[in-house]
């Protein structure tokens, strides 16, 4: 594998040699735990860790609440109230579910601004990114099958307007809809595969991130130089990295400890406080919520869906130009879907030569704005559909693909970047004067 | 602070705080109750549980269920409390009024409604205006602020027994614009209620506060009689069923601010341990900051 150079696992023993002939699985675990990681990584680096440790904490707890939940339109409601009642500490693994879900998504959010900001997408990190960008997808329909599970009004009228969307595709809309449903409106079909769905998804993105870290591990982890490690000797590599284990396994546990520590104080003292009230009613077909609002992580898509309305000139232009096919509500689909397409596409929209913003100055104010506008567009997406929130998602919509379609390719064109550091090495001695030139690899131990 | 109405965002509430927003149709103002249950610190009330339970029985359960609560929870820790053999009093001595909705309670070889025992749970009622209680103080969320980001749930709860009991309180004369037959009994805090045409401006937004609610006025002084010595003022008796109905949402609630403090201090201390072992793991590498 032609990686950063580095030290490969012997097998000592001769129990060793007989297992690594047949299963080179210490040897795995080996090149994973000592793979060489750039000294200079900052605290956002550590949101991979917390990614992967909620994505083993929603298994756990999902797999102990499907040992009590019941799928069926009936029964479904009831058998949340069991596990809140009945079932030994169910209450807690349920709020650990519920609210995991949340630090699952702004753990995410933060993670793919972090791979914006520093340049992650770019080459040669680019199946990195796309299969991130999959992982992403995954957990939003996971998330969102999994919200329709308690079979609450935000449940049933949530699932009725987001498998309306499918509906919204000319010719095959409808029966797409009525496919997905299992029937044709949302009903006992419907939160049946759902559920089987809820239970499937995980494992594939777990699948996927497994994926995820082969094609990192690969190219080596990016870091906030954007400067790559230096390939050239096994020295200067070790100059420019140091193993995973022990340095930023517990950087990133300690992370993740004041991480959770936050998490149970939501957890423990205020965990509907993301949820809606509206979902403690069992769902009720004959009657629609005042306001139907998803849960506070689709909101920015949500908002980007809502924007393109009949009477914005795009959507008439689209209408006109396909003969009428692409309907207001055809567009605000392709929109919501368009605007996570555009940012998978990063790595070939962004035409500057320099990876990471740090030493770039006009894309750091653009990309200041691109978090603001994400903001914005949460915002936007829980406000009812009127004025002046209408016009507010639409020019915050218009920003989103602004950035990635026409600010990426001009900034790199036009921009004067500035002078980066020749290596990682330089960049971390620079900011810790009085470095030593430990290389954390083979006899250097750690502090004493 | 705690009105009912789409409130204000500020920008910090796009940051993922703003899920709890809910639009009503008129315009209601939920006034705060201090109940021993709120903070972090906060548990129920024992004895208040106990006088809630006694207000329900006596008052809401001719017309309201509680299909979601089992009745042996009344002798939880947490809870109301009550020992083991008054609880199965309770269930044997508790009628079941709406025969309908309660049919796993009919024995076939016997041809009557069996006594209930503490492992069922209270009986259901679906009279169309009179829902299930079980869960009202978790559907309905006094409090969106401030500016709707509704953190203040962290000191003030949700404002969900505050809504039942600001319901309880709410009746009133009817507005001078509401003609005599109007249906139902004008409460200024009932927020989906009918409101007749008499009190709504061109654009049908009503111009009074609250709307008309088809439950009569259910309590009046000393309507129950309180045996550990509480005087039972409306207002009294109000708080009193609105905190039962909120152990009956939110059973566990003493459990989970418990294991909440569990886990916070817990991981807090293994932050300061992996915090100490990181800056010690480093120290190599980085060398000292000041030198």
């Amino acid at each position: 594998m032609a990686g950063i150079p580095h030290d490969h696992y012997e097998p000592q023993s001769g129990g060793a040699r007989w297992l690594y002939r047949r299963l080179p699985i210490v040897g795995l675990m080996h090149s994973t735990l000592t793979a060489p990681t750039p000294r200079n990584l900052n605290w956002m680096w550590i949101w991979g860790i917390v990614l992967t440790f909620c994505l083993v904490l929603q298994i756990i707890t999902g797999i102990v609440l499907a040992m009590h939940y019941t799928p069926q339109v009936d029964m479904a409601f009831a058998s949340i109230e069991h596990i809140m009642r009945n079932v030994n500490g169910g209450h807690m693994i349920r709020y650990i579910h519920m609210n995991g879900a949340s630090l699952f998504f702004v753990a995410v959010y933060l993670h793919i601004f972090r791979g914006l900001y520093y340049g992650s997408y770019k080459a040669p990190r680019e199946v990195t990114w796309i299969i991130g960008m999959l992982i992403y997808l995954l957990m939003m329909a996971t998330a969102f099958m999994g919200y329709v599970l308690p079979w609450g009004q935000m449940s049933f009228w949530g699932a009725t307007v987001i498998t309306g969307l499918f509906g919204a595709i000319p010719g095959v809309g409808p029966t797409l809809q009525t496919w997905l449903l299992g029937g044709p409106a949302v009903d006992n079909a419907t939160l049946n595969r759902f559920f089987s769905l809820h239970y499937l998804l995980p494992f594939i993105i777990a699948g996927l991130v497994a994926v995820h870290i082969w094609a990192f591990h690969t190219t080596g982890n990016n870091n906030p130089t954007g400067v790559e490690v230096r390939r050239t000797s096994k020295e200067e590599a070790e100059r420019d990295t140091l193993p995973f284990w022990p340095y930023f396994v517990i950087k990133d546990l300690f992370a993740l400890a004041v991480i959770l520590a936050v998490f149970f104080a939501v957890v423990g003292f205020m965990p509907n406080y993301l949820g809606h009230p509206d979902n403690y009613v069992e769902a009720n077909p004959l009657s629609t919520p005042a306001h139907i609002v998803p849960e506070w992580y689709f909101l920015p898509f949500y908002a980007i869906l809502r924007a393109f309305t009949a009477d914005v000139w795009v959507v008439i232009a689209a209408n006109w130009l396909s003969f009428g096919i692409i309907d207001a509500k055809f567009f605000g689909v392709l929109a919501m879907f368009g605007a996570i397409a555009v940012m998978a596409l990063a790595p070939w929209l962004d035409t500057s030569s320099v990876r990471s913003g740090r030493f770039r100055p006009m894309f750091k104010w653009w990309f200041a704005l691109l978090c603001v506008d994400f903001v914005v567009l949460m915002w936007v997406g829980a406000m009812p559909a009127e004025e002046p929130y209408a016009t507010i998602s639409l020019i915050a919509s218009a920003y989103w693909f602004g950035y990635f379609i026409v600010i990426l390719p001009l900034l790199g064109v036009i921009e004067k970047p500035l002078a980066q550091p020749a290596t990682i090495e330089d960049d971390f001695k620079a900011h810790y004067p009085s470095a030593g030139s430990v290389t954390g690899y083979g006899s250097a131990t750690p502090a004493e | 602070m705690t009105t009912f109405k789409t409130p204000l965002i500020a920008a910090l509430a796009a940051l993922g705080l703003t899920a709890n927003m809910a639009v009503a149709e008129a315009d209601v103002h939920i006034e705060d109750v201090a109940f021993a249950h709120e903070g972090p610190f906060g548990t129920y009330d024992q004895m208040q549980l106990q006088r809630g339970l006694q207000v329900y029985t006596e008052l809401c359960s001719a017309c309201h269920g509680l299909e979601y609560v089992p009745i042996r929870t009344l002798s939880d820790e947490g809870g109301p409390m009550l020992p083991e053999d008054q609880v199965r009093q309770y269930a044997t001595d508790f009628p079941i009024y709406d025969e309908d909705s309660n049919r796993q309670y009919y024995d076939v070889e016997k041809g009557e409604f069996r006594l209930l025992t503490p492992a069922d749970t209270f009986p259901a009622h679906h009279l169309a205006a009179a829902p299930d209680l079980s869960l009202m103080a978790k559907k309905r969320a006094g409090f969106h602020g401030p500016y709707g980001t509704g953190i203040s749930q962290l000191i003030n709860g949700m404002g969900g027994p505050e809504y039942i009991h600001a319901i309880l309180t709410g009746y009133d004369d009817p507005p001078a614009c509401a003609p005599e037959d109007f249906t139902g009994y004008y409460n200024k805090h009932f927020p989906n209620g009918g409101i007749p045409d008499e009190c709504k401006d061109e654009e049908g937004h009503p111009t009074i506060e609250g709307s008309w609610i088809a439950m009569p006025p259910p309590i009046s002084d000393d309507i129950v009689g309180y045996a550990d010595g509480t005087v039972a003022t409306t207002d009294q008796i109000s708080m009193d069923v609105s905190a039962f109905l909120m152990w009956t949402a939110e059973p566990k609630l003493d459990a989970r601010k418990e294991a909440g403090f569990i886990g916070v201090f817990m991981l807090s201390i293994l932050s300061v341990l992996l915090y100490l072992t990181n800056k010690k793991l480093w120290a190599n590498t980085k060398g000292r900051k000041d030198s």
